[in-house]
C-alpha cells in the first residue's frame, strides 16, 4: 500500500509580516484526497500560514510548491483553478441570492459576461445538493443563519472545481451541531470527490476526530506533522496547548484544569452511564469534599436514585446529592 | 419565488424604467418658461412641422441639448458612484470620492481665479459660448492630474480603505488651494467661479454634447464590461483574488473609468453632487439585487430619471427663473433616498 501522492509542499517556509516572523522553517506537505487539519491556539499564526499557502500573502522566506511547481510561477487564473478558499468572516452583500453567490465560483471559467453554460449549472446544482444548501437557492444571503451561510461558501468553493480547498477557521462563529456537520461534510467530500482539503481550526476535539493528517502549531513557531494520534502520543499536543494551568488527560483525550491534590476520594458504583455523569458532577465540587465516601447509583438513567453508603441518605435528584455532599 | 419569475420581474422593471425616461424626456422638453404640449414636442422630434415655428427652435435648439445633457449626467454619475461603492465596499462613496471633481474644480479655478482678472473676464466673455471650451479643457486637465496622482498611489497601496482615505485627502488639498485663490480674487472672479460650482445643464453646446455623449457612452459600456469583475469584488478582495482576479488591474480599470465619467461631466456641467451617491442606493433597493449586470443598466435609467425630474423642477415651469441644479438634486433627492432606505430597510444588506 503506498501513501497517497503529495500535492502541495512547502520548503523552509517562513510566514509573517514585515517585522515579525509568525511561523518559520516549515516543511509541510498535503496529500491528495486527505483532510488535513492545521491545529493551533488562537493567535498562533494559522491564518497567516493559510493565506501564504493560498498565495494571497507573500511569505517571508522559502517557497510553496503545488505539483512541484512554485506558486509564484503559477499565474492567477491557473491558481484559481487549482486552489479555492473559504474564509472565516461573514461576507458583506446580503442581497445576493445564494444561487448568484455560488455561481461566482465559476469566475475562472466563464466568459467576460459571466454567463453560465449547462455544465456550469449542473456543477452548481451538485455543489448545493452536497452541502445541503439547495433549499435556499433563491433566498438572499443576508437571510441565512451563520451555519447555512458557511455551507453556501463551501458550495462556492466546490463550484470553483479545484483540486485543493483551503478553509480558514470556517467554524469559528458556528454552534456545535453546525461545527460537527461541517467537519463531517468536509470528510465526506475528500472521500467522495478525492479533493484535498486543508482546514485550520482551534477545535481540538473535532480535529482529532475528523482529520486524516494534522499540522500542529508548536510554541517554538514550528509546525509538527503526523496523524492526530501520533502527535498525541508523542506529547506534542500537550506541548502545543498545555500550560501551567492545563494538562492533557491521555485516557480521556481532553484538556482539563489542574486540580489541587484531592485528599478524599468519592467512589461511585452503578450503571455505567449514571456513574460517568455522577462523577462529572462530583468532580466539580471536589474541593468541598471533606471525607471519603461511596455513592451507589440505583435504577436506570431514566429513573435513578442515589444512595450514600454507610448512611440512610437517599436522593432522587442529582442536585440534592450534590448539595448534600458539599455540606458534609 | 423561483429563478425564472425573478428574472422576468427584473425585465419588467427595466421596461417600466425605460418608459419613464421617455415620458420624462418629453415632459422636460415641454415644460419651462414656455409651455409646449407634449404632442407637439413629439411631432417636432420626429421632424414634423408644427404651427408655432418658435416652438421648433425652442425644443430643438435650446431644450433638447439640455434634456440630453440631463440624461448623460444622470447615467454617468450613477454608474460612477455604483462602481466606487462596490470597489470600496462603502455606502458613502460616490464618483467624486477620489478627488476627481475637486481636481476639475482646481483646473477651472486656475483659469477663473488665478490667471488674473483681466485675462479671465476677457477670455470667457469674448469667446462667448466657445469660451466654455476653455473651461472644459481646464477642468479636464485638472481632473486628469488628480487622476494620475491617484492611480500612481493606488499602484503602491494594497488596501482599498487606505486608497479611499488617500482620495479624500487629495480632494482636501485641491479644495484648500482653490480657497486660497478665492481668498485673493476680486468679487467678479469669485462670482464667476461660484456660479460654475452651482452646476448647469444648459451650458452644453451641440458640438460639446457630441463629445460628452461619446465619452459617457464609452464609459458606461466599459463599466458594463467590468460587471463580472465588480461582481467578484462583492465578496471582498481576498475571495476575488482567489478566484483569479488581478486586484491591481481591476482597481486601475474601475478608478480609470469612473474618473473619465466624473471628469467629463464636471468639465462640461460643473460639479454635480448627490446623484452619484444616491442613485446606486435607490436602484439597489428597488431591484433588491447586487448583480452588476442588472444594476448598471438600471442605474443609467434611474439616474436619467432623477436628473430629468430635477431639471424639470429647476426650470420652474411657467416662469423665467432657472434654479441651480445642484440645489435641486440635493433637495428633491435626499428626502427620496431617506424614504426609500428607511422603508425598505435593505440598505444594511447591501454592505
Amino acid at each position: 500500500m503506498s501513501l497517497s501522492k503529495t500535492i502541495l509542499t512547502s520548503k523552509n517556509l517562513t510566514v509573517g509580516y514585515k517585522n515579525k516572523e509568525v511561523l518559520k522553517e516549515l516543511d509541510l506537505n498535503l496529500r491528495k484526497g486527505e483532510l488535513t487539519c492545521l491545529l493551533g491556539p488562537n493567535g498562533s499564526g494559522k491564518s497567516t500560514l493559510i493565506r501564504s499557502l493560498a498565495g494571497i500573502q507573500k511569505p517571508l522566506a522559502g517557497e510553496v510548491q503545488i505539483h512541484d511547481k512554485s506558486i509564484t510561477e503559477i499565474n492567477a487564473k491557473e491558481m484559481a483553478k487549482t486552489l479555492s478558499l473559504v474564509l472565516t468572516d461573514r461576507i458583506a452583500p446580503g442581497n445576493l441570492t445564494v444561487y448568484a453567490l455560488v455561481s461566482l465560483g465559476r469566475f475562472p471559467y466563464t466568459s467576460w459576461m459571466g454567463a453560465l453554460n449547462d455544465s456550469d449549472k449542473a456543477l452548481i446544482q451538485w455543489a448545493m445538493e452536497v452541502t445541503g444548501s439547495l433549499q435556499f437557492a433563491d433566498r438572499h444571503i443576508g437571510e441565512l443563519s451563520d451555519g447555512e451561510r458557511q455551507k453556501v461558501m463551501i458550495a462556492r468553493a466546490l463550484v470553483q472545481d479545484t483540486e485543493i480547498i483551503v478553509l480558514d477557521e470556517p467554524t469559528a462563529h458556528l454552534d456545535s451541531p453546525n461545527r460537527i456537520e461541517i467537519f463531517h461534510l468536509l470528510q465526506d467530500l475528500t472521500k467522495k470527490t478525492g479533493k484535498t482539503i486543508l482546514i485550520s481550526t482551534h477545535e481540538i476535539d473535532m480535529a482529532i476526530e475528523s482529520c486524516d493528517n494534522m499540522w500542529l502549531v508548536m510554541p517554538d513557531k514550528k509546525v509538527a506533522l503526523g496523524l492526530p494520534e501520533e502527535l498525541i502520543l508523542s506529547g506534542s499536543l500537550e506541548k502545543a496547548f498545555g500550560s501551567e494551568a492545563l494538562t492533557f488527560d491521555y485516557l480521556k483525550g481532553k484538556f482539563s484544569k489542574n486540580l489541587e491534590g484531592h485528599d478524599f476520594i468519592i467512589e461511585v458504583i452503578g450503571e455505567p452511564v449514571l456513574v460517568k455523569w455522577t462523577k462529572n458532577a462530583i468532580n466539580r465540587i471536589q474541593q468541598h469534599i471533606k471525607s471519603d465516601c461511596q455513592v451507589e447509583v440505583l435504577g436506570t438513567p431514566k429513573d435513578p436514585t442515589w444512595k450514600v453508603s454507610g448512611t440512610d441518605k437517599k436522593f432522587n435528584s442529582l442536585t440534592l446529592l450534590i448539595s448534600y455532599l458539599k455540606t458534609t | 419565488m423561483n429563478r425564472s419569475s425573478q428574472g422576468s420581474n427584473k425585465w419588467r422593471l427595466l421596461v417600466i424604467l425605460i418608459l419613464a425616461v421617455v415620458v420624462l424626456m418629453l415632459l422636460d422638453l415641454g415644460l419651462g418658461s414656455v409651455r409646449i404640449p407634449i404632442a407637439d414636442v413629439a411631432k417636432i422630434l420626429v421632424g414634423g412641422a408644427v404651427n408655432n415655428e418658435a416652438w421648433q427652435a425652442i425644443v430643438l435648439k435650446i431644450r433638447l441639448p439640455r434634456t440630453i445633457t440631463a440624461v448623460l449626467v444622470g447615467a454617468a454619475l450613477s454608474v460612477g458612484g455604483l462602481q466606487m461603492q462596490t470597489l470600496f465596499r462603502n455606502p458613502l462613496a460616490g464618483p467624486s470620492v477620489l478627488g476627481i471633481t475637486a481636481g476639475a474644480s482646481l483646473g477651472v479655478a486656475a483659469v477663473m481665479l488665478a490667471a488674473g482678472s483681466a485675462i479671465t473676464a476677457f477670455t470667457i466673455r469674448s469667446l462667448g459660448i466657445g469660451g466654455s471650451w476653455l473651461i472644459v479643457i481646464a477642468a479636464s486637465i485638472g481632473a486628469a492630474l488628480v487622476l494620475l496622482a491617484i492611480l500612481a498611489i493606488s499602484y503602491r497601496i494594497r488596501d482599498n480603505v487606505v486608497m479611499l482615505i488617500v482620495g479624500i485627502m487629495v480632494a482636501n488639498i485641491t479644495i484648500a488651494i482653490v480657497s486660497i485663490w478665492q481668498f485673493f480674487s476680486n468679487p467678479e472672479q469669485m462670482q464667476e467661479y461660484i456660479l460654475w460650482t452651482f452646476g448647469s445643464l444648459g451650458g452644453v453646446t451641440t458640438s460639446q454634447l457630441q463629445v460628452l455623449g461619446l465619452i459617457v457612452s464609452l464609459g458606461v459600456l466599459m463599466t458594463f464590461a467590468l460587471s463580472k469583475t465588480l461582481n467578484a469584488l462583492l465578496l471582498g478582495e481576498d475571495y476575488a483574488q482567489s478566484m483569479g482576479l488581478n486586484i491591481r488591474k481591476s482597481r486601475f480599470a474601475i478608478i480609470g473609468v469612473t474618473s473619465i465619467l466624473a471628469g467629463a461631466i464636471t468639465g462640461f456641467c460643473g460639479p454635480i453632487g448627490f446623484v452619484g451617491i444616491a442613485v446606486p442606493h435607490l436602484t439597489r433597493s428597488f431591484l433588491n439585487t447586487s448583480d452588476h449586470r442588472i444594476l448598471i443598466p438600471s442605474c443609467v435609467l434611474v439616474g436619467a430619471i432623477l436628473m430629468l425630474v430635477c431639471d424639470i423642477i429647476s426650470q420652474v415651469p411657467g416662469s423665467n427663473t432657472v434654479l441651480p441644479v445642484n440645489a435641486i438634486t440635493a433637495m428633491i433627492g435626499s428626502p427620496i433616498v431617506i424614504w426609500i432606505i428607511v422603508k425598505r430597510r435593505n440598505l444594511k444588506a447591501s454592505f
